[in-house]
C-alpha cells in the first residue's frame, strides 16, 4: 500500500525534480500533441458554433483531406496545386453536404443531426479508401521529422512547425471572425438562427462557408498528423481524442479548443510518462476522457462554453 | 374496421391494462411466437440461426436496453460497448468461478454487476446533458476497455487474451460453449429477449417509464411536479446497463463463444446506437426493426454483388459497403426521421380503416 501511494504521490515528483530537462521535453510533447489535438476540435467548433449540429465526421474529413493530398501528391502534382486542389475538394464537399444532409434535415432535433453526420463519417471513409486506396501512406512535405537541441532540450522540427501553423490558424480565424462581414454573419448565426434569418442572412451560404472553412482546418490538420504518423485509417479515431478537448473547452469556444487541446496534451503525455507505468501503461487511451469527465463534475459547460440558463 | 380499438368490451381493470388491447395484435403475437420457438428451430439451417438470427436477438435486447436510456429517458450514451463488455466479462468470471450456477442466474447476475457499473457512470448525469453527456459516456467506454485489456484476472489469465465460454447446459441441453448447437443457443437468446422485452414495455407504460419520458421532455418541469431527477436518471442508467450486460454476456457465451475486447470497441456503440435511432427512440418494437436493419443490411450488401452476378475485389466491395451503409443511415434520417417503429404506426393507422377507407 505505501508503496503505491508512494508511486502516486511522491516518486513521479522526485522523477521531475530528479531531471527538468526531460520534464520540460515532455511537457513540449504535450504541448504538440495538444496543438494537433486543437486542429481537429477546432473543426468541432466552428460547425457546432454556426449550425448546431455535432459533426461527428470531422475526423474522417481530416483522413479524407490527406488522402486526397497523398493521392495527388503521388499522381507528381507539385505540393501548392495539390493542396489548392484539395481545398476545392474539401470546398465541393461542403456543398454537397449542405445539400444532401443538411438542408433536408433543417429543424430536426440535434440527435438526427448528429446521427447523419455518423453516417456521414462512414460514407466518407468507404468514399474515401475506394478512390484512393486503404494502404498506409507516406504524407512527406518537406518537413524533416527530426529533432534539434535548444538550451539541451530536444525539439522536434515538425512539432514545432505543427505548432506554429496551429497558432496562424487561430490567428487568421479570430481575424476572420471578428472582423470580416462574413465572420460577423457567422456569429449571428451561431447566436440566434431565427433572429440572423430574420436580417437577411443567407444560412444556406453560410453553412457551406463554415463546412468550407472546417475542410481546410481538415486539410491543415490532416497535413500535421499524417506528417507525423502516416495517412491511415486510425487519423480519423484522432476524432474521437478531439471529444475530451471539447467538452473541457466548451463546445462554443474556438479559445477554449486550443487550451482544451493544451492541457488535455499535456496532462496525457506528462500521465503517461510518469503516472502511467504505474498501471500498466497506456492510459493515453482513455486518460483524456476521464479528465473531462472529472473536469465536467466542476463546470458542466468546459472552461470556457455559455451558461445556459434553463426556463421552463 | 376490423382492426380497431373500438368495440373490444372490457370487463375487468386487468382487461383494460392488457399490453395488447386489440385482438388482432395478440393473435398475430401469438402466430410470430410459434414460428419463432417452435417453426424456425426446426426449420432455419445452422447458417440463418449463427449469422442472422443470433445476432439479432442479441443486438435487440442491446438496443432495448439503450432505447430505455437514450429513446424514453433522453440520456444520450455512447458507452453502450463498455457495459456490454462488463456483462460478459462478469458472467465469464461468474460462470468459471461457480460452474454449477444455472446459466440463467449468471446472465442475470452479469447484467446485475453491468447495472452498478452504469450505475457509477450515470452520475454525471445530473450535471450534463446532451452532447456533453455523450462524450462523457465514451469515458466509460474507452476505460473499461482499457481495463479489461489490462487486467488479466478478467479473462482468468488466459495468455491468448480471450474469454472463452465454457460448455454449460439448461435443463439438460448444452446451451453454450463449442457443442451447444445453434438452436439451443438460439432458443435461450429468444427466451430472454421475449422475457426482457415484456418487462421493458411494461417499465415504460408504468409509473418508471413516464417519470423517464417527463425528464426527456422537459426535465425542469418534471422536477417541479415531483420526479426526482437522481433516482430517475440513475435508475435509467442502471437498467440500461442491466439489458446492456446481459445482451453483452449473450454476445459471448451465445454468439461468439470467445471475444477479445476488441469485440466491445466504440464500433459496437455506435452499431447499437444506430439501430435505436433507425428503428426509431422511445419504441420497444423500433428496438427489433433496427436491429433487424442493422443485421440484414450488411448481409445483403455481401451477397448482393454475388446475386447480381458481378465480381468485385473484396477491398472495393468493403468500401462499397461502407458507403452504402453511411449513404442509407442519411437517407433513412432524412426520410422517416422517427424510425422504423413510425412505419408502423402509420399502417397502424392505415389498418384501422381498412377496407373501407372513407
Amino acid at each position: 500500500m505505501a508503496e503505491v501511494l508512494w508511486g502516486i504521490f511522491v516518486g513521479p515528483f522526485k522523477d521531475i525534480a530528479g531531471s527538468p530537462t526531460f520534464f520540460v521535453e515532455v511537457l513540449i510533447g504535450g504541448v504538440a500533441a495538444g496543438l494537433m489535438y486543437s486542429l481537429v476540435a477546432l473543426g468541432f467548433v466552428l460547425i457546432f458554433k454556426a449550425s448546431g449540429v455535432f459533426n461527428f465526421a470531422q475526423g474522417v474529413m481530416v483522413l479524407f483531406a490527406a488522402l486526397t493530398l497523398v493521392g495527388l501528391l503521388e499522381r507528381g502534382v507539385p505540393v501548392p496545386v495539390a493542396l489548392g486542389l484539395t481545398a476545392l475538394v474539401m470546398i465541393a464537399l461542403a456543398f454537397g453536404i449542405e445539400r444532401v444532409v443538411l438542408r433536408p434535415l433543417v429543424n430536426q432535433p440535434a440527435i438526427i443531426l448528429f446521427m447523419a453526420t455518423i453516417g456521414l463519417n462512414f460514407f466518407l471513409e468507404g468514399f474515401g479508401e475506394m478512390v484512393w486506396g486503404s494502404n498506409v501512406k507516406r504524407l512527406d512535405i518537406g518537413i524533416p521529422d527530426e529533432s534539434f537541441k535548444v538550451a539541451g532540450v530536444l525539439v522536434n522540427k515538425l512539432e514545432l512547425t505543427a505548432a506554429l501553423t496551429a497558432a496562424v490558424l487561430v490567428a487568421i480565424l479570430a481575424v476572420f471572425f471578428q472582423r470580416t462581414r462574413i465572420g460577423r454573419a457567422l456569429r449571428a448565426v451561431a447566436d440566434d438562427h431565427e433572429a440572423a434569418l430574420s436580417i437577411g442572412i443567407p444560412l444556406k451560404t453560410i453553412w457551406v462557408v463554415v463546412w468550407s472553412v472546417a475542410g481546410i482546418v481538415a486539410i491543415v490538420a490532416g497535413v500535421m498528423w499524417g506528417a507525423k504518423s502516416g495517412v491511415q485509417f486510425s487519423l480519423s479515431l484522432v476524432a474521437l481524442k478531439a471529444l475530451p478537448v471539447l467538452i473541457l473547452g466548451g463546445f462554443e469556444s474556438v479559445p477554449g479548443a486550443i487550451v482544451g487541446g493544451l492541457i488535455i496534451g499535456v496532462g496525457e503525455k506528462v500521465g503517461e510518462v510518469y503516472w502511467g507505468p504505474l498501471v500498466g501503461g497506456a492510459i493515453e487511451n482513455w486518460f483524456a476522457y476521464v479528465l473531462a469527465l472529472a473536469f465536467l463534475l466542476v463546470r458542466p459547460q468546459g472552461l470556457f462554453g455559455e451558461k445556459i440558463i434553463e426556463r421552463v | 374496421m376490423i382492426y380497431r380499438e373500438a368495440g373490444h368490451f372490457k370487463s375487468s381493470y386487468a382487461a383494460d391494462q392488457a399490453i395488447f388491447p386489440i385482438v388482432q395484435d395478440r393473435v398475430f403475437l401469438g402466430l410470430v411466437a410459434v414460428v419463432a420457438f417452435v417453426a424456425v428451430p426446426l426449420a432455419a439451417n445452422e447458417y440463418w440461426l449463427q449469422a442472422i438470427l443470433i445476432p439479432f436477438l442479441i443486438y435487440a435486447l442491446a438496443a432495448i436496453g439503450l432505447n430505455l436510456l437514450t429513446g424514453y429517458a433522453g440520456q444520450l450514451s455512447l458507452g453502450t460497448g463498455g457495459f456490454m463488455a462488463v456483462g460478459a466479462y462478469a458472467a465469464f468470471k461468474l460462470t468459471t468461478a461457480f460452474p454449477w450456477l444455472n446459466m440463467l442466474v449468471v446472465f442475470v447476475l452479469a447484467g446485475l454487476v453491468a447495472a452498478g457499473v452504469g450505475l457509477l457512470f450515470g452520475i454525471p448525469s445530473l450535471r450534463i446533458k446532451g452532447f456533453y453527456l455523450a462524450v462523457a459516456t465514451l469515458a466509460a467506454q474507452f476505460f473499461l476497455i482499457w481495463l479489461f485489456n489490462k487486467v488479466g484476472w478478467f479473462v482468468n489469465y488466459a495468455p491468448s487474451g480471450t474469454a472463452t465460454a465454457p460448455p454449460r447446459t439448461m435443463l439438460g441441453v448444452m446451451v453454450t460453449g463449442p457443442q451447444a448447437t445453434a438452436s439451443a443457443r438460439y432458443l435461450m437468446a429468444l427466451g430472454m429477449v421475449v422475457l426482457f422485452a415484456l418487462v421493458a414495455k411494461n417499465l415504460v407504460r408504468g409509473r418508471v417509464g413516464r417519470s423517464w419520458m417527463a425528464m426527456r421532455d422537459r426535465d425542469i418541469a418534471a422536477e417541479i411536479i415531483g420526479i426526482r431527477p437522481l433516482q430517475t436518471k440513475l435508475l435509467a442508467f442502471a437498467i440500461s446497463s442491466f439489458y446492456c450486460g446481459v445482451a453483452g454476456a449473450e454476445l459471448l457465451f451465445l454468439y461468439l463463444g470467445s471475444v477479445e475486447t476488441l469485440a466491445f470497441d466504440i464500433n459496437l456503440s455506435f452499431l447499437v446506437l444506430f439501430m435505436v435511432i433507425i428503428g426509431g427512440l422511445g419504441s420497444v418494437l423500433g428496438s427489433f426493426l433496427g436491429a433487424a436493419f442493422i443485421v440484414l443490411v450488411p448481409i445483403f450488401l455481401t451477397n448482393a454483388p454475388h446475386w447480381l452476378g458481378l465480381a468485385m475485389r473484396t477491398d472495393t466491395q468493403k468500401h462499397l459497403e461502407l458507403m452504402i451503409f453511411g449513404g442509407l443511415i442519411v437517407f433513412f434520417l432524412i426520410v422517416e426521421p422517427r424510425g422504423l417503429a413510425r412505419l408502423w404506426q402509420v399502417t397502424k393507422e392505415k389498418l384501422r380503416l381498412w377496407p373501407f377507407p372513407h
